[in-house]
């Protein structure tokens, strides 16, 4: 059991340091910024459910490596972007957008238009950029909703034998021609700059078709990407949870040790605070601390050692009343050791195993205590953690909507890795009382 | 004994006194600035609603003058110009507090509207012991007969399945099992409401049926999670009581194993398992903040988050208060039954 504990916890540590250099830490701060993630879908699922499906649910793909082509002649010079979209779902996808950024002088025409795999060539949109004199660079978007795309189609109604009154763009330009229905196949999207000027580029040309399924893990109702936030969430776990327990198991046996080594009044007085700190209810408290105070993740972090080393002090005081009647303890005293050093030296090794399966065994805790105060929306807005995932997914309400992807596998990671110190911290635990194994 | 008793009353006295004191120390600014902001609010809205008080005044500066005065003589009414840290204020509150009298919520209201932190605390305290002390009970009976039951069979199939069992179910927070459960049984099969609070009024018949059946998915929640770890502890402490000596020489005599487990071992492994249930017993008084929160029951930890959310600091200290009394008396009781059931850790002097 030992063993399944510390081979899920190098997993995680090899997912978290994966995460730190594979995933730009700038990408988990933007996390809650929505411009950073226009271009995902709303509510996706995770893509790979399509291997069990046999109606595959359409994938939001983002095209951007266009076939870039150049034709000039004469005066007037071409610039055209192809984008090759296999099309291959039984669902109309959500929408389409292109999003571009031109650098041109003068007044140039942008043309979008598309060769369905029937071979019909519709036109979807003709304008022209506005005009400037000097050289300028022009970023836009144009989203398959705009009106002047459904006007352009309403005009080439003849190709098709149904009515298009209340049909999106989407559905028109991705249908059969004699029935409403999505037709499969390779599209071609193009996209034609017509300049004078032979200087025009685009760059940064993408087209993205809006689908329901989205990459491994879905995404939210926010449009972010789940994968990323749950990549990010694991070093966090692991230092919330490393850093509380092992903070305040280092302080509680301090604490515990000095009390039971002095004992008498010092004892008395250290073990009365003691016991105002276990009364107070803890996590109220951490709720009034993270509102009045501060709810920065550090903060938070030490809020979590004030409450955690309350047990682990008790313990370790009984076990140091026990340790300093032993005679080497006695010995040392009457050759005059400081009793810094007869702590550290005699006291404190004694209760070294007894240490590393509490640190094992209160990281869960501690990991949970943050999830369950994120949850509650007292989390650290700048760190995507898990709790926070399960917050969000609770305010917009996926268990009604039935997103299980958005509320099962914040909530798996967040066992898996309380699970991991579980097991390590019970091996410690059979190593130290061998009575429980038996 | 009797000096023990009194010297314990006095300690909790103390802890408890303490730590209302850290409470108010916590919250008594912050509450202080809404108050002050609430205040000036009050008097702008009150002259806005009155044209004439503001067409009686020749010059701005006058009439600025007036609405300061105004908002100072309220300050002064409540006696917020003193700060929260002054002797004389937290001198009144925690007098107030020893009498009982925790006056009344300063946002907060009972379901029936009454403002009194009393009446919103016996209102919340009974719905919080219906759910999470019917839980705990539920929780210890299955934990302390499953705990004995693997204790008697250590290494078999059920003994690891319970052990295992345990570990994984600790592990878990009861608010996301809590939400998994919503979506499975509340909104994939439409067994159970997903909001734990019924809607119909307290005064109808059917209300405690419809409360029960509005009950069942939280509970089913709470004891599916804990009763692992409590079968868990049981084992653990029965298995050191089985290796004892006393114990061996029953077997030997040719007592049933039954018999010994459920009688001899079960009552040796009394104290530890009284005092977690005396612990959790009181613990469960205090609901849990978030599993209230995601079945939306409306209990002490939900009464407990609103106060805190909009720093409603008569109703935080009364229930800061009524939780740690109720956790002093219980560990009180606890340490006392230790003694009972347990005559070594007794102490004469």
């Amino acid at each position: 059991m030992g063993i399944a504990g510390i081979v899920i916890l190098l997993t995680l540590g090899i997912v978290s340091i994966i995460a730190i250099i594979a995933i730009p830490i700038e990408t988990f701060q933007e996390w809650n910024n929505p411009s950073n993630w226009i271009e995902n879908p709303k509510v996706a699922i995770p893509i790979w459910i399509n291997i069990f499906l046999s109606e595959k649910i359409p994938e939001h793909k983002i095209l951007n490596e266009p076939n870039i082509k150049k034709i000039t002649s004469e005066e007037i010079e071409l610039i055209s972007h192809q984008f090759g979209l296999n099309f291959d779902y039984v669902d109309f996808p959500n929408d389409f957008i292109y999003e571009f950024s031109s650098e041109y002088s003068g007044n140039p025409l942008l043309q979008m238009s598309v060769i369905r795999p029937d071979g019909v060539k519709l036109n979807l949109l003709t304008t022209a950029l506005p005009y400037s004199n000097e050289k300028t660079v022009h970023s836009e978007r144009i989203f398959s909703t705009e009106q002047a795309i459904k006007k352009n189609l309403s005009l080439q109604s003849e190709n098709f034998e149904f009515e298009f009154k209340r049909l999106s763009a989407e559905d028109i330009v991705f249908s059969k021609t004699h029935v409403n229905e999505p037709l499969k196949g390779d599209y071609i999207f193009l996209i034609d700059l017509y300049g004078i000027n032979s200087e025009n580029r685009i760059y940064e040309s993408k087209l993205i078709v809006g689908g329901k399924a989205f990459g491994i893990m879905g995404t939210d109702e926010l449009r972010r990407d789940l994968a990323i936030g749950l990549l990010w969430g694991t070093p966090l776990a692991l230092f919330i949870g490393l850093a509380v327990s092992i903070a305040s198991v280092v302080a509680g046996l301090l604490y515990g040790v000095y009390a039971g080594y002095k004992g008498k009044k010092t004892d008395e007085v250290m073990m009365r605070f003691n016991d105002v700190i276990y009364a107070l209810p803890a996590l109220p408290f951490l709720i009034i601390l993270s509102v009045t105070i501060s709810n920065s993740i550090f903060v938070m972090v030490g809020f979590l050692m004030v409450f955690g080393w309350v047990g682990i002090a008790k313990v370790s005081r009984s076990m140091s009343l026990q340790i300093k009647t032993r005679g080497y303890v006695d010995a040392a005293n009457m050759m005059g050791q400081k009793d810094s050093k007869i702590i550290l030296k005699h006291i404190v090794p004694q209760l070294l195993p007894y240490a590393f399966a509490s640190i094992a065994i209160s990281v869960p805790a501690a990991i949970t205590t943050e999830a369950g105060l994120s949850f509650l929306g007292l989390g650290d807005p700048t760190f995507p953690t898990w709790g926070q995932i399960l917050h969000d997914a609770n305010t917009f309400g996926a268990a009604a909507r039935g997103m299980w992807w958005w509320i099962m596998p914040p909530g798996v990671m967040i066992a898996i890795t309380g699970l991991a110190f579980v097991f390590i911290g019970n091996a410690l635990d059979a190593i130290i009382n061998p009575k429980l194994k038996r | 004994m009797k000096k023990y008793v009194a010297t314990r009353i006095i300690t909790m006295f103390g802890v408890l006194m303490i730590t209302l004191l850290i409470t108010i120390a916590l919250v008594g600014s912050n509450m202080d600035t809404i108050l002050k902001q609430g205040i000036v609010f009050q008097v702008r809205s009150e002259i806005t609603e009155n044209p004439s008080i503001a067409e009686s005044f020749s010059s701005v500066e006058e009439f600025e003058g007036f609405i300061q005065t105004q908002i100072n003589q309220r300050i002064q009414i409540l006696g917020l110009d003193e700060p929260w840290y002054s002797p004389q204020r937290i001198g009144v509150t925690m007098y107030k507090i020893i009498l009982l009298d925790f006056g009344h919520a300063t946002f907060l209201t009972s379901d029936e509207g009454s403002s009194d932190v009393k009446d919103i605390l016996f209102e919340k305290l009974p719905r919080t012991v219906l759910l999470f002390t019917t839980a705990t009970i539920i929780i210890s009976i299955i934990g302390i007969f499953l705990g004995a039951f693997s204790s008697s069979k250590v290494g078999s199939g059920i003994d690891r399945i319970t052990s295992s069992f345990a570990i994984i179910s600790s592990s878990f927070p009861v608010w996301w099992i809590g939400m998994l459960m919503i979506f499975l049984f509340a909104f994939t099969w439409q067994v159970f409401p997903p909001r734990a609070t019924p809607d119909i009024p307290s005064s109808d018949p059917e209300y405690i049926g419809s409360l029960l059946y509005h009950m069942a998915l939280p509970l089913i929640t709470i004891v599916m999670i804990g009763f692992g770890s409590w079968a868990y502890l049981v084992r653990n402490f029965m298995v050191g009581i089985m290796q004892e000596d006393f114990i061996i020489a029953k077997k030997t005599i040719g007592i049933t194993q039954k018999k010994i487990i459920y009688t001899h071992a079960l009552k040796n492994a009394a104290p530890p398992i009284v005092t977690i249930l005396a612990l959790s017993l009181s613990g469960s008084l205090g609901g849990a903040i978030i599993t209230e929160a995601v079945f939306d029951w409306p209990g002490m930890g939900r009464l407990y988050f609103e106060a805190i959310t909009v720093m409603d600091l008569p109703v935080i200290i009364g229930a800061t208060y009524l939780l740690t009394v109720f956790f002093l008396i219980s560990i009180f009781i606890a340490d006392l039954l230790y003694g009972y059931f347990d005559p070594r850790v007794r102490t004469d002097n």
